[in-house]
């Protein structure tokens, strides 16, 4: 296709007690049927939704965090995290979710989507965008 | 509010004809809304249908049909991973219609 586009997909707020982190997702899995070419970056609270183990029986809400290894099979692969954002939250790569895309082209070997980058790299990836939408 | 009648209970669903709580979610109610559909569900249909039911235990969300056909060609074989397939299987489009067999909420990204 030749009107490709590259969206970036911001995350700043904490999983839950706001429906952003949820909607975002929800458009971001419903934007893929379009073909474009997607990424996805985790800031400041943000980083939080890409934690491992969540649970949230105690706050009633559904735990959406096991969608987020869905990403891989719509082809979104390109996930940034900044790194100073993990630095400041006292977590590591290690404390978020392994999440993978398998490249068909290589019989589907599995490879990391998560990307830790600092906020000058990020920056950088920002600027190459066409769209950018702030969750 | 509609409702599906089996074994003396009683289903709710939405105006689509959506199951509203998943976890109800019986084999027999498949066949319910398949005869509605007058479609009659074979070993084919269910392989769709119960691989549908563990991919949204895995993701919890209904993939969306490029996401199903990919994934069924991966696990069941290249000959059942394309759209020509389980749309013979499903006219009413695999997401839509075969989630609906399978108690799921419709597709994120049916549109």
């Amino acid at each position: 296709m030749s009107n490709v586009k590259k969206f970036m997909y911001i995350n700043n707020k904490a999983p839950y007690g706001t429906i952003y982190a949820w909607e975002s997702l929800e458009v971001v899995l419903i934007g893929a049927a379009f073909d474009q070419d997607v990424s996805l970056m985790f800031t400041g609270d943000g980083v939080y939704q890409l934690m491992k183990g969540q649970d949230t029986k105690e706050v009633g809400i559904k735990n959406f965090s096991p969608t987020y290894a869905a990403l891989g099979d719509y082809d979104i692969n390109k996930i940034y995290v900044e790194k100073e954002s993990l630095d400041a939250r006292g977590l590591t790569v290690d404390d978020l979710m392994h999440l993978v895309w398998e490249d068909e082209d290589e019989d589907w070997a599995e490879k990391d989507s998560i990307r830790v980058v600092t906020s000058a790299e990020l920056a950088e990836i920002l600027d190459q965008q066409d769209v950018v939408l702030s969750f | 509010m509609a409702a599906i009648e089996l074994d003396g209970k009683s289903y709710e669903v939405d105006e689509e004809g959506y199951l509203l709580d998943l976890n109800q979610w019986v084999p027999g109610l498949a066949d319910i809304m398949a005869k509605d559909e007058d479609a009659v569900l074979t070993d084919a249909h269910w392989e769709v249908i119960n691989f549908l039911r563990e991919y949204y235990e895995e993701y919890q969300i209904a993939p969306a049909v490029r996401v199903l056909t990919k994934a069924i060609g991966k696990k069941l074989g290249k000959d059942k991973g394309n759209s020509k397939y389980l749309y013979e299987l499903f006219p009413y489009g695999p997401g839509k219609q075969a989630c609906k067999y399978a108690g799921l909420p419709k597709p994120t990204g049916c549109v």
